[in-house]
């Protein structure tokens, strides 16, 4: 077996050191009964090339957006990975390491999670950012405890813009922990409607934006109503590259900002891993969830970074830890990072840029089919569109043409608002893919 | 020891400051079209200000990156022998056939008739979990081991709310020496913790256990092998001792590479074990994660795992998305951890049932091997005399004992093995023993790469017993760091960079 060094002599040399007969001696302590003497029924031991050849097979039974026309958005984005993004996570000295509990080896991943904690810190306009969360809607449940917890108070009231996944993930997560989630009725454009279920025991509004429907928010408002009720405002975004164009949450009172740094340097890969981004302000610190950089000096005062803050966590306070979270999205961020650092902002900004003008040019390709209404009023690079047939047929019948043409809306949110496609263009997109998308929805609708 | 050089850099060590640092600027590493600037749908909410992140040309950037990497220790480097954490070798093959097109790149939204190959990926993953560990069910979607401990014990919670019994049992047992994540999952459950004594040998006092169980617990959350590197010989009496008083078996699956292939959980009475598939499956670490955390379940526990399910009709497999039976709901966006799962299964079909049973078979004599030869130097409290070996499972457990009256600690033999080029082992864990090292060698390791670890380690212990306390309060001078200041850390927590300079915003706004 290509992976296991020891030999048949080591392992009869290792035996005789410890003084055992064989290996069965050393699981005398595990019931016999429960001890299996062959091998479970499983295929065999195979090399690279036939493992290789198996995984070719089943890829080869999906449709790659490489090969379709693609439009799909709704938490998860296409855009493209710069090569030496990829390089950087595959260097062993990132990928093979382990967290870095002992700092004077790890110094490498140390200063990239602070480089990183900066860089969501800068694009959230917040003030602390911690290592990552697993995605963006556990990053959203930890939002949601975390309010509680600063707050004292229970009641987390999730908006009808919300990705229906996260306040799904919000309710099992959070609610398991005593945090009541009121939900609201989808709207496109009703962010601001939270405030209407607004007062003096709510712990937390979870407003988004650009919410699932792509709709744009202005958050001030909202964010001045709910402090004025002692509450905290926490702001979501699933496309991290909107924050290259538009106000960032934390310019517009946001307290808490989650989201999804997939979008940043991490491959779609049917939906994970990916990489929750969670930043905050510097007085809710102590309270926030997950693993922390912070800089210090060694022993000759030189500078050099840490794990910090840990008695948050659950190795050291157990029971009355911030989150049971260990371990997080280390790699992902480890690309989020180098991607950001790749862009930097002229690149963000240009990178928003074209995906926003993408978005606006496949609106006015689907708006102009007959029968077809954008609905979002103002969007980033995702917006939803009215079809005069169900959404899910919709998106069956492009698919059957070759065009992955959106998501069913119904899809997320079990049979609500059937007649919403939820859309998205990136800079990926080709004015070819566009009008092939506008000519098989013409079709599939006449 | 060093001599300062005037660039700050040491030989093949480059100085390398922050990105923050370095005159970015305008600079950036990507290459995009020129935007035709015409169309605006954002309704006026354009960013006000600048965005100031600074942006680096591809050689720079990538000259920043391979500096800092330079500056980590790695398995592909050397002994990782972090116990309970099995680092062992990844495997590249896994590393290229997540990224091949057709499964790396495909969007977790697609219409099931686009994703059928992807679809079937996880069936045969599950396929291969339920065998190994003789477990009816699983539950692919959890993203990390203590995400997998909340949806097992969510769905221990929903089964006792089904049986009517949600809100009198509200108690979790657990040892001492479990993980920080065990009680820390229990409390997120809105559970209430109870820890159970440990014996003189290592494992749960039965009679402690027998005396704490009652009408009010839920369930008992216990790894096994245990942390303390031993495997729970009365396994089978505390699943009945539990179940007879109406509780749940959870067990925490860290330490399944021990076992894999030669012992199955669903012989044991377990109903609810998740699995770090970055442990035992040996997807890569990546400097703190990514994980992912399938939980298998019993009979009793299936129909409460969460959502999103596979289902399979006419042949063409589907996601089960929305309500569904007793489910639980679920536990993040989309449907897990596609990149792990896959190079999970490259790794189980590489290995195959004959491998994966070779794999737990090397991993427990690597560690009894470095036991055996470490004993007689340091103190290993459940490894037995020098003439009777008492077998550990896959890490071998020392405590500090053999430290006492030199004025050395556990954490000055982990800064001088950093000295020796290795990583230190799991230190001041588990609690149940004094000055823990937990050293967990992986069957990914040879023969030789273990006797230098152990050569290295002895001299280490030898060196502590023969007095230079000093020497050892000084390490580690080879890294590219001293000893670092953790108090000051969280003193004064400094969490990002800022400009020192000019007037700052956000600590204006913090004051």
């Amino acid at each position: 077996m290509r992976y296991l060094p020891l030999t048949p002599d080591d392992r009869r040399a290792m035996l005789g050191v410890i003084g055992a007969k064989s290996i069965d001696d050393l699981y005398v302590d595990v019931p016999k009964a429960a001890q299996r003497s062959g091998l479970v029924d499983l295929p065999r031991a195979q090399g690279e090339a036939e493992v290789e050849r198996a995984m070719r097979g089943y890829a080869k039974k999906n449709l790659s957006p490489a090969n379709a026309p693609f439009f799909i958005g709704a938490g998860a984005y296409r855009h493209h990975i710069p090569a030496s993004v990829d390089h950087i996570i595959q260097r062993s000295e990132f990928l093979t390491a382990y967290t870095p509990y002992q700092p004077e080896i790890a110094q490498g991943t140390l200063q990239s999670i602070f480089e990183f904690q900066t860089q969501v810190a800068i694009l959230t306009g917040m003030e602390v950012a911690n290592a990552s969360m697993y995605d963006g809607s556990t990053a959203c449940a930890e939002a949601a405890l975390m309010a509680a917890r600063v707050t004292k108070r229970s009641k987390v009231i999730l908006s009808g813009g919300l990705h229906p996944h996260y306040a799904e993930t919000t309710k099992t997560m959070a609610g398991a922990n005593g945090v009541v989630l009121i939900d609201s009725a989808p709207a496109i454009d009703g962010e601001a409607e939270v405030l209407k279920l607004l007062d003096g025991d709510t712990a937390a509004v979870i407003v988004q934006s650009p919410n699932v429907f792509g709709t744009i928010t202005e958050l001030n408002k909202i964010a001045e109503a709910v402090h004025a009720r002692g509450a905290l405002l926490i702001a979501v975004f699933t496309e991290a590259v909107s924050l290259g164009l538009i106000e960032p949450p934390g310019a517009m009172g946001a307290d808490i900002v989650v989201g999804e740094g997939q979008s940043i340097g991490v491959a779609l890969s049917f939906g994970g891993p990916y990489v929750g981004l969670f930043a905050t302000r510097e007085k809710f610190m102590r309270q926030m969830p997950g693993r922390l950089a912070g800089e210090t000096v060694d022993a000759d005062g030189k500078r050099g970074f840490v794990l910090t803050l840990s008695t948050r966590e659950q190795h050291i306070r157990r029971a009355k830890a911030t989150s049971n979270i260990c371990t997080n999205s280390g790699l992902c961020a480890q690309a989020f990072t180098m991607h950001m650092t790749l862009l930097g902002r002229k690149g963000l900004e240009r990178l928003a840029l074209l995906n926003h003008e993408k978005a606006c040019d496949l609106a006015d390709a689907l708006g102009a089919i007959s029968g077809v209404e954008v609905l979002t009023p103002r969007f980033f690079n995702e917006f939803a569109v009215r079809t005069p047939k169900k959404a899910d047929a919709v998106v069956e019948a492009l698919a059957k043409r070759g065009i992955l043409g959106g998501v069913a809306y119904s899809r997320l949110k079990g049979g609500a608002m059937d007649d919403v496609l939820l859309v998205c263009a990136t800079e990926t997109n080709t004015d070819e893919d566009i009008a092939a998308f506008a000519g098989a929805l013409k079709e599939v609708l006449s | 020891m060093s001599q300062a050089s005037v660039s700050g850099s040491r030989g093949l060590l480059q100085a390398e400051p922050l990105i923050f640092e370095m005159l970015g600027g305008e600079r950036t590493g990507v290459d995009l079209p020129e935007p035709k600037g015409l169309k605006d749908r954002l309704g006026g909410l354009k960013r006000k200000a600048a965005l100031d992140l600074p942006g680096l040309t591809e050689p720079e950037a990538m000259r920043h990156y391979v500096r800092l990497s330079q500056r980590n220790y790695a398995i592909d480097l050397g002994v990782f022998p972090l116990g309970s954490c099995t680092m062992k070798h990844n495997p590249r093959l896994n590393e290229k056939v997540a990224r091949m097109e057709g499964l790396g790149d495909i969007h977790p939204l697609q219409p099931a008739s686009t994703v059928q190959g992807a679809l079937a990926l996880m069936e045969a993953l599950s396929h291969w979990l339920m065998e190994l560990t003789g477990m009816p069910a699983v539950a692919l979607s959890p993203k990390a081991g203590a995400h997998g401990e909340l949806c097992g014990m969510l769905a221990i919670r929903a089964a006792l709310y089904a049986r009517g019994e949600g809100e009198t049992r509200k108690r979790v047992l657990t040892p001492i020496s479990s993980h920080g994540t065990n009680p820390a999952t229990a409390a997120a459950c809105g559970f209430t913790v109870d820890e159970i004594e440990a014996l003189p040998d290592g494992r749960v006092d039965l009679n402690s256990l027998t005396a704490k169980l009652g009408p009010d617990v839920a369930a008992i959350m216990l790894t096994n092998p245990n942390t303390c590197g031993l495997f729970e010989r009365d396994v089978k009496e505390i699943a009945d001792l539990v179940h007879a008083a109406g509780g749940y078996f959870y067990c925490d699956g860290a330490n399944y590479n021990a076992i894999v292939g030669r012992v199955r959980p669903g012989d044991l009475g377990v109903d609810a074990m998740h699995i770090n598939l970055h442990k035992t499956f040996s997807t890569p670490h990546g400097g703190g994660g990514p994980g992912a955390g399938p939980v298998v379940f019993s009979e009793a526990l299936a129909p409460f795992a969460p959502l999103p399910r596979i289902i399979e009709r006419d042949g063409v497999l589907a996601f089960e998305e929305h309500a569904f039976g007793e489910a639980t709901g679920r536990l993040c966006a989309f449907q897990g951890q596609m990149g792990m799962y896959i190079r999970a299964l490259a790794y189980m079909m590489s290995h195959g049932s004959d491998g994966l049973r070779q794999v737990a078979e090397d991993a427990v004599l690597n560690a009894n091997y470095l036991l055996a030869r470490l004993k007689p130097y340091m103190s290993a409290p459940f490894g037995g005399s020098k003439d009777e070996h008492w077998p550990c499972m896959h890490e071998a457990l020392f405590d500090d004992s053999f430290l006492d009256g030199t004025g050395v600690e556990t954490s000055d033999i982990a800064k001088a093995l950093i000295d020796e080029g290795y990583h230190p082992m799991t230190m001041y864990f588990p609690l149940v023993v004094h000055g823990a090292m937990l050293i967990e060698p992986t069957e990914t390791e040879s023969k030789a790469e273990l006797d230098r670890f152990a050569n290295a380690l002895i001299a280490i212990a030898e060196r502590a017993k023969a007095g230079d306390a000093a020497a050892f309060k000084a390490a580690p001078l080879l890294s590219p760091v001293r000893r670092l200041d953790d108090t000051r850390a969280a003193r004064q927590p400094k969490l990002r960079w800022k400009a020192e300079t000019a007037a700052d915003p956000a600590r204006v706004a913090a004051e």
